[in-house]
């Protein structure tokens, strides 16, 4: 870990004009992806800018009837708030079905969105990665990759995004609100906020320097059955092999969203015109531009299975 | 003289069994649990204020370091010391390592140790060791076990064991016979993954060491920390008296403890250094995988009359092979045989033991090919099994086993979970889940290892033990005091047992599963001398004194134990050394795993139900720490069957999943229910406890009882382990 100079912000606008003033600045809230992340030397900041002091921790209901949650919002808590269970119960499912207990109280709402990925050459700094350390190669195409993406990946990076939360934010339309440096706020929807790869794998969202997620943005309530199922080889506290998160509603309409398979949660509308059709014809639009490896060629199969067992439970 | 076992152990104080054969919780569980008990890390008790030293490992798996410029890495802040293979002066190569364990300027796999920068804080050496600059002239190596099979050879026989065997006409017979299974099985690479790394601390004083360390066999540690250093054995002194997991990766010295030396002489103070998480999968040792050929033959009538295994392994140049037909030799009946053993040269990291070395890669075949074969002759697997039981090893018929209850762990276990209830493969359904039961035999060697100890009797009654022998966590410390307090007649409230020191007796260590009967044994021979001692200077007829209640009696006299020793306290030392009994006998403990298991018709998550052991090994000391190492085990074993896997990346040359986020292991949600069940026995042909080991035994069969139930839940059948949703899900029903 390298030596980092540390300052508390009192304001979002501030911790955002902290941000923009040094080289390397990161925030920091929860830090438990983050410090990980420095201890190898992943992320090597200069100056970090705890946030934890800003007043981002509340939950409250949007005019439209929505929920405003703020940056700041532990998992546990946001996946425990009576609204959410009732309204937005596939967050809840989807927050519970990640991490453990103790890392959930410490995580936060936009720490989650942020969060880097799993793929174990880019926590290797032996190995080239184009993501950690652009342009100096993919050691995870051709390498071992059964973890790692199938959709949306590009010959530069094949990560995947590990976010149980995040599956389920893009599924009910949520919107991320910031505060640039210059105290210019602005929304951008999640599904605008991550990046493909392409050829840039370094650049992994929308955010600008010195950008600070300030609250994310849930829309009225859809109704619906609300079904989260995370797949994976141990029962417990393992990231997804793929999850789905589905809204099913009474007419057999509905929206889905894919963890485990691309480097954002994965989500094609026009595939949902599908849903009617059932599990394959969904797949079919969702994995139209899939390139698999070897090793997780199995995670297509394993998606439209587990989708078609959801859609099962959702309408049973 | 020690105590020479030579022949069956006739009546002795411990079959009183007032102490002995009692659920005694851990007696240093309070200190652990408190956070009291210092492991090598955090022995600043011991030592004030030590630099920290942190290991920089090798970036590639094969080829020569070009140049280690550590200029910057020295100018850091609170740098003391930078130490690499250029700079550490000759060291010798211990014998039990096959790679130096600092490495340079030749590398032999990933993650060898390359330097340790020493620095006032933990942060500071990490920080520095990111400095370093290592150049590397990477070479082709040869990674990918599949590859090898035909370059491989016959190894020289070691500890023992010949590479292959025979006996009858197994070709004859095998293709005679009227019901025949040929099937290939695969095991992968498995890493220990236990909880506290390898850590060491160490201090010198003029040209003598001492190293607080996490070590399983303190005298092989010490032994080659002396020959590495190049420094008298008696200049080295080794201190682990708690130790935070080990299964087999803290058999040997690891370049931890000497690292630690090292870095310590060159900073001129005292040093630690614990491997980094993602250095120990690479770094240390680790259980090789293995490609496994099992032949059976058998009649009509369910009879094995030809059973054949053969298995290859890779390992780097002086390395051994994994031995994972060493069981099939001894657990079925059938008078046609053969066995065969073969090493690839791999340039992965070493190969070496892990709970139950061979036995368990290789039960983890055989006892899914018994399944296949009760299969094929219409028979259930439990009553196939018991049909090819013996009592005798069959490749030396007049050879019998001391005692084998195998039969009967299979009556009792399948009476207690119900296995007269399983059905066919794929017909059992509960919701989404496809239901199903499996079976499979746990079969371990008894092995024995010559233990001393010292006791000593204090005025006040209180007795000490000290032995080098450590406690990885399976209740050394308890079942060492509950055969002192049995042998001396006293409650276990008066016994303090010291472990872990050089300074102590050489004892048999932990592996092997051989720990707990051999070092009580020793501890038993020490305290037939501690009484001969006590009985004399109380002024009684040693052969005729009994010692119970606290007191030592003798021809209608009784005397305190308290108070027999005045100024002085009454020191003895002794132990056991064994015959040839496991040589007259086979020696072996028993088991049998059954296993219930749910898979997702949609996704093929497999996910236990509940799993039930029924183990037969002999005295069983204290039946709440042996009950926890077979849970343990049983644990491990499911990790095995279900989701543990070293995934190699065969262009690189190292195990990818280097973490114990990558590198899964069952966490509490994978295990809701397990029992375990002990057979009332002792065996006197073991040794004078008449006990045997349990901590491997646990974990042999394991894997193949849930493959079976997999199979049985699935109809599928999957012969290469981990069993993962992968390997099922082309062949699983339709979603519905």
């Amino acid at each position: 870990m390298k030596a980092f100079s540390y300052e508390r912000a009192r304001t979002p606008a501030e911790a955002a004009a902290a941000a923009a003033e040094h080289e390397d600045a990161k925030f920091i809230a929860g830090g438990t992806n983050l410090l990980d992340l420095m201890k190898l030397e992943i992320e090597t900041p200069a100056h970090l800018i705890d946030v934890n002091g800003l007043a981002l921790d509340t939950i409250e209901t949007t005019p439209e009837g929505g929920l405003k949650i703020g940056a700041l919002v532990r998992n546990t808590d946001l996946a425990a708030h009576k609204r959410v269970r009732k309204d937005y119960a596939l967050l809840t499912r989807a927050l519970m079905a990640g991490a453990s207990g103790q890392l959930r109280n410490k995580a936060t709402t936009a720490g989650n969105l942020l969060q880097r990925t799993r793929c174990p050459y880019f926590y290797d700094t032996a190995q080239p990665c184009n993501k950690r350390s652009p342009g100096s190669g993919c050691a995870a195409i051709g390498g071992f990759s059964r973890q790692l993406g199938l959709v949306g990946v590009s010959d530069a990076c094949i990560a995947t995004h590990p976010s149980d939360m995040g599956v389920a934010m893009r599924a009910l339309d949520a919107v991320v609100e910031t505060v640039k440096p210059d105290g210019e706020t602005r929304t951008i929807p999640v599904a605008e906020f991550h990046r493909l790869p392409g050829d840039t794998p370094h650049v992994e969202n929308a955010l600008e320097k010195g950008e600070l997620i300030t609250a994310m943005t849930l829309p009225a309530p859809v109704g619906g059955k609300h079904v989260y199922r995370k797949v994976r080889d141990r029962a417990s506290y393992a990231f997804a092999l793929i999850s789905v998160g589905a809204v099913v509603q009474p007419d057999g309409t509905g929206r889905v969203a894919i963890g485990g398979v691309a480097p954002k949660p994965w989500r094609v509308e026009a595939a949902e015109a599908d849903m009617k059709r059932g599990a394959k014809a969904v797949a079919d639009g969702l994995f139209a531009n899939a390139r698999p490896t070897h090793h997780n060629e199995f995670k297509r199969t394993l998606a439209e299975r587990t989708l078609g067992s959801v859609l099962t439970e959702a309408r049973g | 003289m020690p105590m020479k076992f030579n022949e069956p152990a006739g009546a002795n104080p411990i079959d009183r069994q007032k102490v002995i054969g009692k659920p005694f919780d851990r007696i240093e569980g309070p200190l652990k649990v408190t956070g009291r008990a210092p492991y090598a890390y955090e022995r600043h008790d011991a030592v004030e204020n030590p630099a920290v030293g942190f290991v920089v490992g090798a970036g590639i798996a094969k080829g020569r370091i070009k140049s280690i410029d550590v200029t910057a890495a020295r100018k850091a802040p609170g740098v003391l010391a930078v130490v690499t293979a250029e700079t550490a002066g000759k060291l010798g190569l211990g014998k039990y390592n096959i790679a130096k364990l600092l490495g340079g300027p030749e590398i032999d796999h990933y993650h060898q140790a390359i330097a340790v920068v020493v620095a006032e804080s933990f942060e500071q050496a990490r920080a520095a060791a990111g400095l370093l600059r290592v150049d590397y002239a990477a070479e082709k190596g040869v990674f990918d076990l599949r590859g090898t099979k035909d370059t491989s050879v016959k190894p020289k026989p070691s500890g023992g064991d010949e590479p292959d065997s025979a006996k009858g006409d197994f070709a004859g017979a095998f293709e005679a016979a009227a019901v025949k299974l040929d099937e290939t099985y695969t095991t992968p690479d498995h890493a220990h993954a236990m909880m506290e790394p390898h850590a060491s601390m160490a201090s010198w004083d003029g040209n003598k060491v001492t190293v607080w360390t996490s070590n399983q066999m303190i005298d092989w540690g010490v032994s080659d920390l002396a020959k590495t250093l190049g420094l008298p054995k008696e200049n080295v002194r080794l201190v682990s008296p708690y130790v935070g997991g080990g299964f087999g990766g803290k058999l040997f010295l690891r370049a931890d403890a000497v690292l630690a030396a090292l870095g310590a002489k060159a900073a001129g103070r005292p040093v630690k250094v614990a491997l980094p998480r993602p250095l120990v999968f690479n770094n240390t040792t680790h259980r090789p995988a293995t490609v496994q050929r099992v032949r059976i033959g058998a009649g009509r009538d369910g009879k094995i009359t030809a059973i054949g295994h053969e298995t290859w392994s890779g390992n780097l140049p002086n390395g051994k092979p994994e031995n994972a037909i060493d069981q099939t030799r001894l657990l079925y009946a059938g008078a046609n045989r053969m066995t065969a053993t073969r090493l690839a040269l791999l340039n992965l990291p070493e190969g070496n033991a892990m709970r139950a070395p061979g036995e368990a890669p290789g039960l983890m075949a055989l006892e899914i090919a018994m399944d296949e074969m009760a299969g094929k002759l219409g028979m259930d697997p439990v009553e196939f099994r018991i049909l090819n039981d013996t009592q005798v090893d069959p490749e030396n018929p007049e050879r019998k086993f001391s005692q084998r209850r195998l039969s009967e762990c299979f009556r009792i276990g399948s009476g207690r979970f119900g296995w007269s209830a399983r059905k066919q493969p794929g017909e059992t359904r509960d919701g989404r889940w496809l239901v199903g039961m499996g079976v499979a035999t746990a079969f371990r060697g008894n092995l024995v290892m010559k233990s001393a100890a010292r006791a000593r009797l204090a005025a006040d009654g209180r007795i000490t033990v000290e032995t080098d022998m450590t406690d990885i966590g399976t209740g050394t410390y308890t079942i060492i005091a509950q055969t002192t307090a049995e042998m001396l007649g006293v409650p276990l409230t008066q016994i303090d047992v010291k472990l872990g020191d050089s300074a102590f007796p050489v004892s048999a260590g932990s592996g092997g599963q051989w720990g707990a009967n051999s070092a009580t044994s020793g501890v038993y021979a020490c305290c037939v001398k501690l009484r001969e001692a006590i009985a004399r200077q109380a002024g009684l007829d040693p052969l005729k004194a009994d010692f119970a209640d606290g007191q030592v009696t003798a021809d209608g006299k009784s005397v305190a134990l308290a108070g027999v020793a005045n100024a002085r306290d009454i020191v003895v030392e002794d132990g056991i050394e064994f015959g040839d009994l496991d040589k007259r006998y086979a020696q072996s403990t028993f088991g049998a795993h059954f296993v219930e298991i749910g898979v997702d018709h949609a996704t093929g998550e497999s996910r236990i139900r509940r799993m039930l052991a029924v183990c037969a090994a002999g005295r069983i000391l204290n039946p709440k720490s042996a009950r926890s190492q077979v849970i343990g085990a049983m644990t491990m074993g499911a990790g095995a069957a279900l989701m543990e896997e070293l995934a190699v990346d065969k262009e690189r040359g190292f195990f990818v999943n280097h973490d114990l986020a990558g590198y899964e292991v069952p966490v509490h949600a994978d295990i809701p229910h397990q029992e375990v069940v002990f057979l009332d026995e002792t065996d006197p042909y073991s040794s004078p406890m008449k006990a045997k080991g349990v901590g491997e035994l646990g974990i042999c069969g394991v894997a193949a009882a849930v493959a079976n139930a997999i199979y049985n839940a699935t109809g599928v059948r999957v012969r290469d382990y981990p069993i993962t949703l992968d390997k099922l899900l082309s062949a699983m029903p339709e979603v519905g």
